[in-house]
């Protein structure tokens, strides 16, 4: 039986150009045609890449009143800017994916850059250090315990990692074994180790790091910089890691149904805590990418940050509430708050402008995704 | 009159003094007709039953007369009136009453507060909820169907029958002249469809007419006057009851002739005993459970809901806790509170709920198959899977089950049938190759194809010397599939028939004695 070619019979008060119809068209148009860019608008909308067409959007309308956007300088700048991002936000999308969230990584990365500092610093200033708690035990006027160490750069990101990665596990544990709400673990524990990061250094930075630390940050192995090297490898490994082994199948099971996933015999609580490590582990990265380019360990690191790290993930179409969640999606979110970021800072307004115009920004990129939402929940 | 099933076209004619008429109602989704010329006749203070596999349209019909859908042809009369609908509350306000197979409450409010959702009543002009008459009212409508909870106590508190009753409630209390029941005892003990029917013969003596729609077609040749039954959405045939004995709806439903409801008896018992428990306690659910499943052999449990036969299950296989007891699987005790362990030991549990317990519901067929069975896809260290192996085993398993889709890889779960969605968790299960399965309702709220697939895909597992235990409160099931039946009781294990003792009236006995003796 055809509905398509039934006549409209006398009974149907709707009419032919009822529903769904109207969007299709009837009548050959031109290419400009409503319809047309109505279903060209729909088709990006609803796509995976939308977050990236929308930055080139961005660009393109901006480009002309900003020339300095596409300076060489500029656009490596931002490229730059890219890598320790990607990296933390890779790993709060694992967090993400099982319907939980960390809030903690910023001051894991603040607190891991301190740590990583103390290690390798090569001289401090007592004037500057003489109050603060590792004076005389770490802490000297020849730096840190590591100083001049032939290993000690790499022993020192070692640890670095190492206390992200336990930071990461507390949070996991207390979530997955104990059953405390992800929000409030996590909150307390960017408090604690924020308080920390302060109080080890006093709050000073630390300075006069060696050559060898900062050029994870700055240096490059050929033509190729290492942050680049180190956010695409995270990337291509936490891609493969999602979408190529059991971890990762298990990961997108628990945070769409635990109790179905608990049944099935995974061991949900050990996958939960897995993903919280994770994310202690890349936040203890990017603090070693951020701190070896700002040549310093910096107790107030990545402060402001968490919007960035969450918002990139969750504009992209990473669900807040679990199972759902690529890292072609965080890279995206990414690219686009990485550019919004650059591009107020190159318009040189004060602080507060640029908070409020990526609040709007941010505010309508998560609308647009509702839409987009719901959009495709009438598409199927 | 004959009213067969080769009567394709029942007559189009506008009757007097009918409550309700469809007349030539169709309805498309998609360019898939789901809906083809149906014309049906309600009649005043009688129960219509409405039957048919699913899929068969009766839900689509029921949400074009409740104005949840326009119907693209044919028109509906009420009372002689046509009647049109342009949302569901139109047709609330036509007096059409409508208890959704999804319960409809909000389990963090009270009864009285769900009751009276849609307008509280006040004190005065005030907003102020006047909470006391708002008790009063509920305590009325609840005492109408003989339910006895308190008005203040959270819906959260209540059991699926007693929730399932407070939603009837909620209808009632608007006196809608028209009744529809969309499988309305699913979540009811044996008492309280007792009590249900009593309601809808009392509606019916006052000239209530009811639509009743249930896969329990005992249930509709006992409370109906008339049925009809859907197939391909199409009226099959429509007439009085006593024309349509249960055989006879369902060779119309399905458009066949099953010889009977259930597969012929494949499985024979062996010695070797592959479950063994002993002494299984747990205050308050269950007490000193001992029992034993064999090679080959399906065990059936038997017990009304609330007896703890699904708690049971859920402490076999380590989901709850028990405070005393053993669980032996083959030679080795398994440890409490740890399905992994239980899985790995080659056990598995169909659970009764399958949305929130079985299924991952967004997620696709393929994937959902893969689940128990995933770690034996992955390499050692790495976790790498063999994805190619891994979705040529899951095709084939949904294959063999008969899973009906377009697509296992893309298409999510929660669009398959209640029936195909079944036989996803036992495909899940069946890939990992379980030797004990256990098996809690598995062919709730699915049609007669479906359940008939479910018996054979379970007749078959212990046939090739699986043992099986079968939890299920549809007596029939177990009398034809099981080699032995359990009753359980209060948490209690009070019968055991051995299938040369079978006899529907003993096992019904020894599952109600109890009960019925010690008031509560």
């Amino acid at each position: 039986m055809s509905t398509e070619s039934r006549p409209a019979e006398p009974g149907d008060a709707r009419g032919p150009h009822a529903g769904s119809d109207a969007l299709v068209g009837h009548r050959p148009a031109a290419w400009w045609s409503r319809a047309r860019l109505m279903k060209l608008g729909r088709t990006a909308l609803l796509s995976e890449y939308f977050v990236l067409y929308l930055s080139f959007l961005y660009m393109l309308v901006l480009g002309p009143f900003l020339p300095q956007l596409f300076a060489t300088q500029n656009l490596a700048d931002m490229v730059s800017n890219i890598w320790p991002l990607l990296v933390v936000a890779i790993g709060q999308n694992f967090v993400l994916i099982t319907a939980g969230i960390d809030l903690s990584q910023t001051s894991n990365m603040a607190l891991t850059s301190v740590i990583g500092a103390v290690l390798v610093v090569t001289a401090c200033d007592p004037v500057l250090f003489s109050k603060c708690p590792l004076w005389g035990t770490l802490l000297t006027e020849h730096g840190g315990p590591l100083a001049g160490m032939a290993l000690g750069v790499p022993i020192a990101v070692l640890t670095m990692l190492v206390i992200g990665s336990l930071i990461g596990w507390i949070n996991g544990v207390a979530v997955a074994r104990f059953k405390m709400p992800a929000f409030m673990v996590t909150l307390v524990s960017m408090m604690f180790f924020s308080a920390v990061a302060i109080y080890l250094p006093k709050s000073e930075n630390i300075q006069n790091l060696p050559h060898a630390f900062v050029v994870l940050g700055k240096g490059s192995i050929g033509p190729v910089p290492i942050p680049l090297l180190v956010g695409v490898g995270v990337a291509i490994g936490a891609h493969l890691l999602l979408s190529r082994t059991l971890f990762g199948r298990r990961l997108y099971a628990v945070g769409t149904n635990p109790v179905a996933s608990t049944i099935s015999g995974i061991p949900t609580a050990r996958i939960i805590t897995q993903a919280y490590v994770l994310a202690g582990f890349c936040a203890a990265l990017a603090s070693v990418l951020y701190s070896a380019r700002l040549e310093m360990g910096r107790p107030t690191l990545a402060r402001t940050q968490f919007i960035d790290i969450v918002g990139a993930n969750v504009i992209a179409g990473v669900s807040l509430s679990g199972g759902k969640g690529k890292i072609t999606w965080t890279a995206f979110g990414v690219i686009f708050f990485v550019l919004l970021a650059n591009t107020l800072n190159l318009l040189d307004l004060p602080f507060y402008t640029i908070d409020i115009v990526k609040g709007l920004v941010i505010f309508g990129a998560a609308f647009l995704d509702v839409m987009r939402t719901r959009a495709a929940a009438q598409s199927h | 009159m004959d009213v067969g099933v080769d009567q394709k076209k029942p007559s189009l004619e506008v009757a007097d003094g009918a409550a309700f008429q469809f007349l030539g109602v169709g309805k498309s989704f998609f360019g898939v007709p789901v809906l083809k010329d149906v014309s049906l006749t309600l009649k005043p203070g009688s129960v219509l039953g409405l039957v048919g596999e699913n899929g068969a349209g009766k839900s689509t019909l029921m949400n074009v007369m409740g104005g949840v859908l326009r119907p693209d042809a044919g028109r509906m009369l009420l009372r002689g009136a046509p009647y049109a609908p342009q949302g569901p509350g139109d047709a609330r306000a036509a007096g059409i009453g409508f208890i959704h197979q999804e319960l409809n409450l909000f389990t963090n409010l009270s009864v009285a507060e769900n009751m009276f959702i849609e307008s509280f009543p006040t004190l005065g002009r005030t907003p102020a909820i006047d909470r006391r008459r708002m008790a009063e009212r509920t305590r009325e409508h609840l005492s109408q169907i003989g339910l006895e909870i308190s008005p203040g106590a959270l819906v959260e508190t209540l059991s699926p029958g007693e929730r399932q009753l407070v939603e009837i409630a909620k209808v009632l209390a608007m006196q809608p002249r028209i009744f529809i029941f969309d499988e309305p005892t699913t979540s009811l003990t044996a008492k309280e469809t007792g009590l249900l029917f009593e309601i809808i013969r009392k509606l019916r003596t006052r000239g209530t007419s009811i639509i009743y729609i249930s896969h329990i077609l005992g249930h509709v040749a006992e409370l109906a006057d008339e049925v009809a039954v859907l197939r391909n959405g199409e009226v099959v045939t429509t007439g009085p009851a006593l024309e349509h004995p249960v055989p006879r709806m369902i060779s119309c439903m399905v458009g066949r002739d099953l010889k009977s409801f259930f597969p012929p008896k494949v499985s024979r018992p062996e010695e070797e005993v592959l479950l063994r428990i002993d002494g299984l306690s747990q205050p308050g659910i269950v007490r000193d459970i001992d029992l034993t499943v064999h090679k080959g052999e399906i065990v059936g449990l038997f017990g009304l809901m609330g007896s703890g036969r699904t708690e049971l299950a859920r402490m076999i296989f380590g989901v709850d806790r028990y405070e005393r007891g053993t669980v032996r699987l083959g030679d080795g005790l398994l440890p409490p509170g740890n399905p992994r362990v239980a899985i790995e030991r080659g056990m598995a549990f169909v659970t009764e709920n399958r949305r929130e317990e079985g299924l991952l519901m967004s997620v696709s067929i393929a994937d959902n198959i893969g689940l128990v069975a995933l770690p034996e896809f992955a390499r050692a260290i790495t976790g790498h899977l063999r994805r190619r192996r891994l979705q040529a085993a899951t095709e084939q398993k949904a294959q063999e089950l008969r899973i009906k889709a377009t697509s296992y890889q893309e298409q999510p779960v929660k669009s398959l049938s209640g029936g195909n969605q079944q036989k996803v968790v036992v495909a899940k299960w069946l890939l990992a190759a379980p030797r004990i399965l256990l098996v809690d309702e598995p062919t709730r709220g699915i049609d007669v194809g479906a359940k008939y697939d479910v018996y054979t895909i379970i007749g078959e597992l212990a046939r090739q010397g699986s043992g099986v235990l079968y939890i299920s409160s549809e007596l029939e099931e177990l009398l034809a599939l099981a080699d032995r039946i359990l009753v359980v009781n209060r948490g209690e294990l009070v019968g055991q028939f051995e299938r040369s003792e079978f006899a529907e009236e003993r096992v019904m006995r020894a599952a109600f004695r109890q009960g019925e003796e010690v008031p509560t």
